[in-house]
């Protein structure tokens, strides 16, 4: 395969950059929904 | 009192999109898809971006360099379309004031921001092996990077004012006025003499791609379009909750006081 390193490289950051966003999305939204648990203390449905 | 027939009609949009603009109904509604919405982003991204790699022939010019097409055309793509979807999420904050488009303007300008920034960082590594250079001042690059800094420019006007609402509104002026760049975008290539060729997949005519090349793109780009929905739908959940943490610590606040 021709211009190796740079197909790796692309297809590296193709795939680095979404998982980034949606691990912290998922690590933001847990934080969140333990934060909120911890100060509501209305009773859960 | 004589009502005017109009006035409802006027009124219908602006009631069913607040219908959708209950957080509550929104954390129920996103919660059911957002599962189902990852798993077939994550297989067709994977499929698209494997097909490109394994299974597309490579360019009789280019050779196998041209695999890195699947990746970055996914990525500008996206960086339009968030445009767009940051454009139109910017009209409801301010026509009619929907408070879940303000979280969502807000969640989808640093997604937008990061694939834009893919978009440029996959070009660069494209045009390096193709143009000998890593960047030029070309129309269609330099529209990219201008609609780089415009996500930036968004997100950092939003966060920059203590009042939320002021933020929300700033930004989503800038993100209306910014909507001029989208056609400099598309149209650099047909306008200026660029380095960047021109697009090989139109609305009106024929893809000038062969098939074996194009359906990989499409599955890699449907997969990428389907991430990029369900990261800002994960976002603006946890901005929905950060929300009604914010909310609930102020009234606290305001009961001691």
């Amino acid at each position: 395969m021709t211009h190796l390193p740079f197909i790796v490289s692309a297809y590296a950051l193709g795939i680095l950059v979404p998982v980034a966003f949606a691990v912290s999305a998922m690590v933001r939204f847990r934080s969140a929904r333990r934060r909120l648990a911890a100060i509501d203390a209305r009773p859960r449905r | 009192m004589q009502t005017s027939p109009v006035l409802p009609a006027r009124g219908a949009p602006a009631r069913s999109l607040h219908r959708f603009a209950n957080p509550g109904r929104f954390l129920r509604i996103s919660g059911r898809v957002l599962p189902f919405l990852s798993a077939a982003a994550l297989v067709l991204t994977l499929a698209g971006l494997g097909a490109g790699l394994f299974l597309a022939p490579a360019d009789w010019q280019q050779g196998d360099a041209v695999r890195i097409m699947y990746v970055h055309v996914p990525s500008a793509w996206l960086a339009s379309f968030g445009y767009v979807a940051l454009a139109v999420c910017s009209l409801l904050s301010l026509v009619w004031r929907h408070p879940l488009a303000d979280l969502a303007a807000a969640e989808i300008s640093p997604v937008g921001a990061g694939f834009t920034a893919l978009c440029l960082a996959t070009g660069s590594i494209w045009g390096k092996p193709m143009w000998g250079a890593w960047w030029v001042w070309d129309a269609r690059l330099t529209s990219v990077l201008v609609l780089f800094f415009l996500y930036l420019g968004h997100v950092a006007l939003v966060r920059a004012f203590d009042d939320p609402q002021r933020g929300y509104r700033a930004g989503a002026i800038l993100a209306l006025v910014g909507v001029v760049n989208l056609p400099i975008i598309k149209f650099s290539v047909d306008w200026w003499n660029t380095l960047h060729q021109p697009a090989s997949i139109g609305l009106t005519g024929s893809p000038t791609m062969h098939f074996d090349m194009l359906w990989p793109l499409a599955v890699a780009a449907l997969g990428y379009t389907l991430a990029f929905m369900a990261i800002v739908i994960a976002r603006t959940r946890a901005a929905v909750l950060e929300r009604r943490i914010h909310g609930l610590l102020m009234a606290r606040a305001e009961a001691v006081r």
